[in-house]
């Protein structure tokens, strides 16, 4: 099995345990990942808040590459990247006056051709039993709170995954494996990744009613596949204990590192090492 | 030798507007056969019809063409006249140059040319018509009532006490409806039940009435004034005529915990059992999916303790075969569901208010059930998941109602008044409670209405908030399970967060689940979301475009219970004058046979939608058969001339459309 | 610019691809907003002032900048009103007018450095983003408070080998980047120019 793959600058940058964790999950799995060709950004919250026809031209650059390079399914494993390309694909397959404006704006034909997987796609593509016949640790020490986050279902008319206000595809896979996920009530909360920067003091109030949550439910990890929102937890939850005087110690993993950990693999292969809160393997 | 009238309408501005009426009366003079051409601002008022009859007389005109509006409109208008000046109603044609022309046109020259052309072909085609007489049918004197909610107790009741029989036909055991299990009801909180059940008694005592519970239709054939109805009696393994309704069995039943459909499944019942205690009639029905008898042989106590012995296990369904000459359909309504499968395509549930999945979120039909004193908690609102007095209700407007995006655009109209009603009878039980309601307007018109609502803030204070509800989730505080309700106040521009211990939804009023398949086996339209078409929303508000069917009640759109009694009021008095009638004339635009042509391929029989046509035999003088024809029963057919265009030897034809008018028409184009 | 209020109502819904009349104010946006109780404006309010061609109004309001684009609002609309989408056209409008509320041109400050840095790389440069963002943001404010706030949370990336000094796989064809930032900035000039015509 071969996806294409786009990692966008958070695996690439500051989020690259992301990367070294999906990596180490599919090498395991036999599954192959062939790195665009001289991807650029997305663009992110930055384009869609300045420049609306940035904002569709960046991802179309890189669905232009996609498509010269003939391929089917590329897997963009942070949410924010994987709906900005859906979105642009929507638009260009919509409308031929976008397409022709596109293909000009970003010196490539675009049609629209290829497909955009996210990472929990990609899971259930190469298949539960798949799966679950090269794994060699069972996940039963682990309550997982799957935390969707904003971006992996919102739109639902433009991502069509899942269930917006109660997904499972989650919870699906890591029950698979063992693992008990607990039903709380945050999934899909936003935990304002995207201010984390601007205006951390309103981030800090979001991540700790969805940490809280989910420790209240008796999670023992909160299981992501958003790179924005793994950081955005696990780094500001220092600052969370410390506004709100509350013990959390709440690890946040990726599907992935849940994953690799269920197929044999190290945390320190996975990169899990490298998050702020440990998780206590 | 045609000596034609041609009487060209301005309606007032909208076909002026657009056509040149003046240029369309002086084009149309020289046409063949047309002796004069007039045109006035008015055809339908009275000068414009005494114009009309003025120049039949004068000028002995032997047919009329009016270029006006269509002939839905005014057909019958001009057929009267003519007919009051001596010429044959079906000599007269109407050109559409309204709505087919004035009205879809801006370009004054374009219109004016098509509304010449389209008067030349009405010219055209009424010189090729002949006079046709009107048909007379009979009638039954029998109405069937579908639905014995308060519209069809109340358009039966009227039915019956002109004078002439009624079937009443429910499908569940008793009568009575959604009123039924109604708490009190607004504008003056009397006693729903109290108010219903002696209508309900009535009902089954009314020498006229034939009430049939837990019956339904299965299939409907014939026409106006002349319907051959099949009705399911479903098995109810209790005799009837035997038993007096003393409830032995049903105390003495061991299944006691299924749960209560009428209840909304808040409440328990027995596998025999009547559905609540004011039941009509008073009779119970075995359920066999439940009942232990039918899953092992065994038990049998309600058989073994049944004093009249009218347990019957071997009881099957029966098909009753009814002749009547009028249906009222009155299947009213079902509340819209939150849930996450939905059996409308164009419906999705509420996710954000957890598909029902939490136990204390309820619809308000259960709320009626909570807190009617006849309901699982005797009046008293108990919450379902624990049974605790809820402190603290938080009220939910619009749910599926006025959604695009998951439910039905329309306003469900009833639910600003029970909402209302809802706040103030929890206020009156639990004093200290606390009611929220979140809602988008406050729409109560009617009498009485909206000083209802201004009681319930200002009298009952129940707090009022201008928003939508986000979402709902459960969350357990202090070991009490609160549901935490995410709204806004709009006129504050705040979210608002209540901690409550029970939601109401106040649902959209949907039609009931069978209803289409009803509506198709009577041949009545519906809209996109299941709801019966009256014939015209303003002048025909009862009737429906399938002669001799009337509607009343919520299965024409949502309505309160004023509303739903006074419209079956409404269809019981147009049957009524069907019914003053012996006979019921027909417009004569039916299919004849010639049956000197016909070959009897019987291509028609297979054709025709409404089995009007039959294969008989040609006797002789001495009776022996010469050959077999076709012939078309004049009661059953609709004049859609599909037998026309399927019969391979021509020798169909449509009475008012034969072939050769219509050709006559095709060619005046060519 | 053309100050017409239908002119301004037309180019926020041409940027949100959405109908702001389609709206009937209930509020579900606002319930559901994570930032509504900061928010000077709700989206239920944002939209109102666009309905009513306050659009320069609602474009100067704080909370354009305090949405978290979680998508929730657009999400739950009963009437597929695409609320996020009216916001983001209210932002590029505040930026394009220059009328951001005051507390919140630095963020405007942090995406249009955002944006340089991809128009430079091609791709985030996460160090010198941040880098760049506190200078301008403390040439702004002259904060060296705020410039400081979070440079604690450096060395720790440091250490996880998060951030980097030296960001591998650069971006080869970089002037293709550089040539679509022009061009779309040049549309959405020619765009508005013809709008007021």
């Amino acid at each position: 099995m071969e996806f294409g793959y786009y990692p966008g600058c958070a695996l690439h940058g500051s989020s690259n345990d992301y990367e070294q964790s999906v990596r180490a999950c599919f090498d395991k799995l036999g599954v192959k990942l062939s790195e665009l060709e001289d991807w650029i950004c997305c663009g992110a919250t930055a384009a869609h808040s300045i420049n609306q026809k940035l904002a569709t031209a960046l991802p179309a650059r890189n669905l232009a590459i996609a498509e010269k390079s003939g391929c089917a399914n590329l897997l963009a494993p942070c949410p924010m990247c994987s709906m900005e390309l859906i979105k642009a694909r929507q638009a260009i397959q919509a409308d031929e006056a976008v397409r022709e404006e596109m293909s000009e704006i970003v010196e490539l034909p675009v049609t629209g051709a290829t497909e955009i997987v996210n990472l929990i796609q990609v899971f259930q593509a190469i298949g539960l039993d798949a799966i679950k016949s090269k794994v060699t640790d069972s996940l039963d020490r682990f309550k997982p709170a799957c935390y969707y986050g904003c971006l992996l279902t919102r739109p639902p008319k433009t991502l069509r995954f899942d269930d917006c206000e109660h997904p499972s595809s989650m919870e699906t896979i890591l029950r698979e494996l063992g693992a008990e996920p607990v039903e709380w009530n945050y999934k899909t909360e936003c935990c304002g990744a995207g201010m984390t920067l601007c205006d951390p003091g309103t981030v800090v109030d979001l991540a700790h009613k969805i940490i809280a949550n989910a420790k209240k439910h008796g999670a023992n990890v909160i299981v992501t596949a958003c790179p924005m929102c793994q950081m955005n937890l696990d780094m500001r939850q220092a600052d969370v204990v410390k506004k709100f005087a509350e013990s959390l110690d709440m690890p946040i993993c990726y599907l992935s590192d849940m994953v690799g950990l269920a197929l044999g693999l190290t945390p320190e292969e996975l990169g899990i090492n490298r998050h702020y809160v440990a998780l206590r393997v | 030798m045609a000596k034609i009238g041609v009487f060209t309408c301005w309606c007032g501005e909208n076909i002026a507007r657009h056509v040149d009426v003046e240029r369309v009366a002086k084009a149309i003079e020289s046409l063949p056969g047309v002796h004069c051409s007039m045109n006035y601002k008015y055809m339908c008022s009275e000068p414009g019809q005494s114009l009309i009859i003025d120049q039949i007389k004068s000028l002995g005109l032997t047919g009329v063409v009016v270029a006006s509006c269509s002939p839905h409109m005014h057909l019958k208008t001009f057929r009267a006249a003519a007919a009051q000046a001596g010429v044959n109603p079906y000599m007269v044609e109407m050109a559409n140059i309204r709505e087919q022309c004035s009205w879809v046109h801006a370009d004054k020259e374009e219109a004016t040319a098509k509304a010449i052309e389209l008067i030349r072909i009405a010219v055209e085609k009424l010189r090729h018509n002949r006079p046709l007489q009107p048909i007379s049918v009979p009638i039954t004197k029998k109405a069937l009532v579908i639905g014995g909610g308060v519209a069809g107790i109340q358009a039966a009741l009227d039915i019956a006490a002109a004078g002439h029989e009624v079937i009443l036909v429910e499908k569940e055991p008793s009568v009575g409806g959604k009123m039924a299990g109604l708490s009190e009801t607004f504008p003056t909180l009397d006693c729903s039940q109290c108010i219903l059940t002696p209508r309900m008694v009535e009902v089954n005592q009314h020498p006229k009435i034939r009430l049939m519970t837990y019956s339904e239709v299965e299939k409907v054939e014939g026409y106006i004034g002349n319907f051959s109805v099949t009705i399911r009696q479903k098995a109810r393994y209790v005799d009837v005529n035997k038993c007096t309704g003393c409830g032995t069995c049903w105390n003495g039943c061991p299944n006691k915990r299924i749960p209560n459909a009428f209840d909304f499944n808040l409440g328990n019942r027995t596998a025999i059992y009547i559905p609540f205690p004011q039941a009509v009639p008073a009779r119970p029905v075995i359920d066999s999916t439940r009942c232990i008898h039918f899953k092992n042989g065994k038990c049998g106590i309600c058989e073994k303790n049944c004093a009249a012995g009218a347990i019957n296990f071997n009881d099957e369904d029966k098909l009753v075969t009814e002749e009547v000459g009028a249906v009222v359909v009155a299947t009213g309504y079902q509340l819209y569901s939150i849930g996450k499968e939905q059996t409308n395509p164009n419906i999705s549930g509420y996710g954000e208010y957890g598909y029902g999945k939490y136990k204390d979120v309820i619809d308000s039909l259960q709320f009626e059930r909570l807190i009617s004193a006849s309901g699982p908690t005797g009046g008293e609102p108990k919450r379902p998941s624990d049974g605790r007095i809820p402190q603290k209700i938080v009220f939910i407007q619009c749910v599926g109602s006025r959604d695009n995006a998951k439910g039905v655009s329309y306003c469900s109209k009833i639910c600003c008044m029970y909402t209302a009603k809802h706040t103030m009878l929890y206020k009156h039980k639990v004093h200290d409670g606390e009611a929220h309601v979140f809602y988008m307007d406050i729409r109560s018109g009617g009498k009485k209405y909206d000083e209802f609502v201004r009681r319930a803030i200002e009298q009952d204070g129940a707090l009022y908030h201008r928003g939508r509800v986000s979402k709902i989730t459960e969350e357990e505080i202090d070991g009490v399970r609160k549901l935490i309700v995410r709204g806004a106040d709009t006129l504050t521009g705040k979210p608002v967060t209540v901690e409550a211990d029970m939601v109401v939804l106040a649902c959209a009023m949907t039609p009931t689940d069978g209803a289409t398949a009803l509506a198709q086996k009577l041949s009545v339209g519906y809209d996109e979301y299941g709801f019966l078409s009256e014939s015209h929303p303003k002048l025909r508000p009862v009737e429906t475009n399938s002669a001799g069917v009337f509607l009343c009640g919520a299965c024409q759109g949502p309505k309160d219970i004023p509303e739903s009694v006074a419209q079956a009021s409404a269809a019981a008095a147009k049957v009524l004058v069907m019914f003053s009638q012996d006979q019921l004339t027909r417009e004569p635009e039916i299919a004849h046979v010639d049956e000197s042509l016909c070959a009897a391929c019987c291509a028609c029989v297979q054709a025709c939608p409404y089995e009007a046509i039959a294969i008989e035999e040609v006797l002789d003088r001495r009776g022996n058969l010469v050959k077999y024809t076709s012939r078309v029963n004049p009661g059953l057919c609709m004049g859609c001339g599909t037998c026309v265009a399927v019969c391979p030897s021509k020798s169909i034809d449509l009475e008012g459309f034969t072939e050769e008018e219509v050709y006559a028409e095709i060619e005046s184009l060519l | 610019m053309s100050e017409s209020p239908k002119r301004l109502i037309a180019d926020v819904e041409r940027l949100a691809h959405t109908q702001v009349n389609d709206c009937y104010q209930c509020g579900k946006c606002t319930a559901g907003c994570p930032r509504a109780g900061v928010m000077d404006a709700g989206p239920t309010r944002l939209i109102r002032l666009v309905q009513t061609g306050d659009v320069l109004e609602a474009a100067a309001c704080e909370s354009v900048w305090q949405c978290v684009s979680c998508l929730t609002c657009t999400t739950r609309c009963p009437k597929s009103v695409n609320i996020a989408g009216v916001v983001d056209a209210l932002r590029q409008i505040s930026v394009e007018r220059n009328i951001t509320a005051r507390k919140y041109s630095r963020t405007v400050l942090f995406q249009k450095e955002f944006l340089r840095n991809i128009r430079r790389n091609g791709r985030t440069n996460e160090l010198e983003l941040v880098a760049a963002w506190k200078l301008v943001a403390f040439f702004d404010d002259w904060s060296p408070f705020k410039a400081l706030a979070d440079a604690r949370l450096g060395i720790p990336m440091l250490t996880r080998h998060k951030l980097h000094f030296k960001p591998g796989s650069p971006v080869k064809d970089k002037a293709v980047v550089r040539r679509i930032f022009d061009r779309c900035a040049a549309k959405r000039k020619s765009e508005t120019e013809q709008e007021q015509d």
